[in-house]
């Protein structure tokens, strides 16, 4: 069983958006990258099937050096080798069109419901059209039974429940498992585990980010007295006329 | 070259979402010259009314089979390339969102998820797009000949200004999904999360599930959807697919109410783009307060039966 496992490196979810460069880039002063959360939970269930069936994991990160310590970690987690593709991650189909190029011969490949930077949700179903596999989206759960996998997955207003046989692509939900805490062993052993460096080369991007904006702020909250709140219904009612 | 719509259904109807995804269809096809062509993909028969949104046609592909991402992406796909779509647009829902990469891919297309506005087409192809779980809009200039949108719900008006149209049936031959569906289970009669105009939500301060029958009694009164903070569905109080914020679902709300909710970075991001926002909290202190529009400070277990009884009357 051999396993692929998408990461993406974001902001830490406290982080402050801001631009620079007349909002045309994203300001990385001061900011703290973390392992995309559902891509934690994509290592740590690959992981888990890996142990079970004699397998292993593979992970692949496209992005520059300095995203090598969110690498490591997922090394650390417990997985046997990485691949880093060099290129800034400009976006999902790009990221999607490099990984495609190195992911033929996995039994399973996972990524992340969704970057919580760029919020695409696309990767899981561009690999799959990439690699002419299925593609089953936001996952909650995945077993494997020697054969086949079958999954539980979200969908609007409940959730469905599927078998598929591999190869295919799989993208982690919230639900799937609790992330795995490097432990100290896991850590040492990850500094001397291979990493390969390839250079991309996707030419034809499809989409460029030209700038971006923030939200307009709120103006200030208007306070309603707790004695009275049924005053609350009839401004909804008649002044906002939302209800 | 048309514009081409995914029609998504659910239960046999259309959903609000595709009524808003034609009507969005329908502008840029004005600013295109351009007609938009519905796919109906679905068991649906009677699909004529979704002219009123502004389709001039719509196809039927009569699908029993249910929705599974390769075999339906492989139809609708087919279709799309029999009629030359020169823009795809879908619901920034699972199901659309399950569908676009793979469409994608098959028309050579440029992909956007998360879009919330019309294209700018005065350079190019620039669309505006929900980055950092709310928190940021990027704008994104779409490169290749073919596009393929994915809008989210609650961003576009429904313009239901026109009328019936021709329907068309069509069959496709596409090999069998690979995928099999066990089992689904869906709570029926409910608003999506995702689509719901109105929201009530709760959060730790309600200090236990047996407390959430005044969270419903309020959300039914008004026809809100509901929802809740992640440590409430952390601690199994709620279903998992009622928790919003940056690790759980992003919402657009027209109105949102945040009940004993503390207004952490990370539930923010998911929500700040609700058009009115409510908190009620106890603490005056309480974050939440700084990006709301109206605000009780108080016990939400005093204040509920108020809100319930001004309701009632
Ligand atoms: C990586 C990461 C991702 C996260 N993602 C999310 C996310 O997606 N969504 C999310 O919600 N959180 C998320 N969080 C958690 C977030 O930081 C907060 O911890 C969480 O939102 C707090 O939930 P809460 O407001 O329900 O609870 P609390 O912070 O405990 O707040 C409870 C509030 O209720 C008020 N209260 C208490 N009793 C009453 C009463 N009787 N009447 C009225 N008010 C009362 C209190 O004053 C307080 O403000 C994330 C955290 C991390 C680290
Ligand atoms: N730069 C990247 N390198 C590797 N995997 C990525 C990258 N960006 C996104 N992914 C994977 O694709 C998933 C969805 O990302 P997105 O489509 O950008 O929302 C993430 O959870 C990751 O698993």
């Amino acid at each position: 069983m051999k396993i692929l496992v998408c990461i993406s490196v974001v902001p830490d979810t406290t982080t402050k958006i801001t631009f620079t460069d007349s909002d045309t880039t994203f300001n990385k002063a001061g900011v703290q990258f973390i392992v995309n959360p559902y891509d934690e939970l994509a290592v740590t269930r690959a992981l888990e099937i890996a142990e079970a069936n004699n397998g292993s994991v593979t992970i692949v990160h496209v992005g520059e050096a300095d995203s090598e310590p969110s690498i490591r970690k997922a090394l650390s987690m417990g997985a046997n080798e990485a691949i880093r593709i060099n290129a800034i991650p400009v976006d999902a189909q790009f990221v999607a069109e490099e990984i495609a190029k190195i992911a033929e011969g996995y039994d399973l490949i996972l990524t992340g419901r969704e970057s919580i930077d760029y919020n695409g949700g696309a990767v899981c179903g561009l690999l799959g059209a990439l690699l002419n596999i299925p593609s089953i989206n936001v996952v909650t759960k995945i077993d494997y039974n020697g054969g086949n996998f079958t999954f539980d997955r979200d969908i609007d207003g409940g959730r469905e429940t599927l078998t598929c046989a591999g190869p295919l692509v799989a993208s982690a939900q919230k639900d799937l498992c609790e992330p795995r805490i490097p432990n100290m062993r896991g850590i040492m052993a990850a500094r001397t585990k291979p990493l390969q460096i390839i250079e991309a080369s996707v030419s034809n991007q499809a989409a460029n980010y030209q700038s971006y904006s923030l939200p307009a702020p709120k103006g200030s909250v208007k306070l309603i007295d707790a004695d009275n709140a049924g005053e609350l219904i009839n401004i909804l009612k008649n002044e906002v006329k939302v209800i | 070259m048309s514009i081409v719509v995914f029609a998504e259904s659910s239960e046999n109807q259309f959903k609000k979402s595709t009524f808003e995804a034609i009507s969005y269809a329908k502008e840029i096809g004005t600013l295109m010259s351009k007609e938009v062509v519905a796919v109906n993909i679905s068991s649906i028969a009677n699909s004529a009314e979704l002219g009123k949104y502004g389709a001039s046609k719509v196809l039927n592909c009569s699908n029993t089979d249910g929705f599974t991402a390769d075999s339906t992406s492989e139809i609708f796909a087919s279709i799309c390339k029999q009629i030359g779509a020169s823009v795809v647009i879908v619901s920034n829902s699972y199901v659309g969102k399950s569908l676009a990469p793979r469409i994608a891919v098959s028309l050579n297309a440029s992909l956007a998820t998360n879009v919330i506005s019309v294209p700018d087409l005065s350079n190019g192809f620039t669309v505006k797009r929900g980055v950092f779980s709310g928190k940021a809009f990027a704008f994104v200039n779409l490169n290749r000949d073919i596009k393929v949108l994915a809008i989210t719900p609650n961003s576009f008006e429904i313009n239901a200004n026109g009328s019936d149209c021709a329907t068309e049936s069509v069959s496709v031959n596409a090999s069998p999904s690979k995928i099999s569906i066990n089992a689904i289970n869906k709570v029926t009669g409910k608003i999506p999360l995702t689509e719901a105009e109105l929201v009530v939500s709760a959060g730790r301060g309600m200090k236990g599930p047996e407390n959430w029958h005044m969270i419903e009694e309020l959300a039914d009164l008004i026809g809100a959807a509901t929802a809740c903070s992640k440590p409430v569905s952390d601690m199994g109080w709620r279903p998992h697919s009622e928790h919003v914020g940056q690790t759980g679902i992003t919402i657009k709300p027209n109105l949102y109410i945040a009940i004993g909710i503390s207004g952490a970075i990370q539930h923010l991001a998911g929500v700040s783009s609700s058009k009115t926002i409510v908190a009620i909290n106890k603490d005056p202190e309480a974050p939440f307060f700084k990006s709301a529009d109206y605000g009780i400070v108080g016990d939400a277990f005093e204040i509920l039966p108020k809100l319930i009884h001004a309701l009632k009357n």
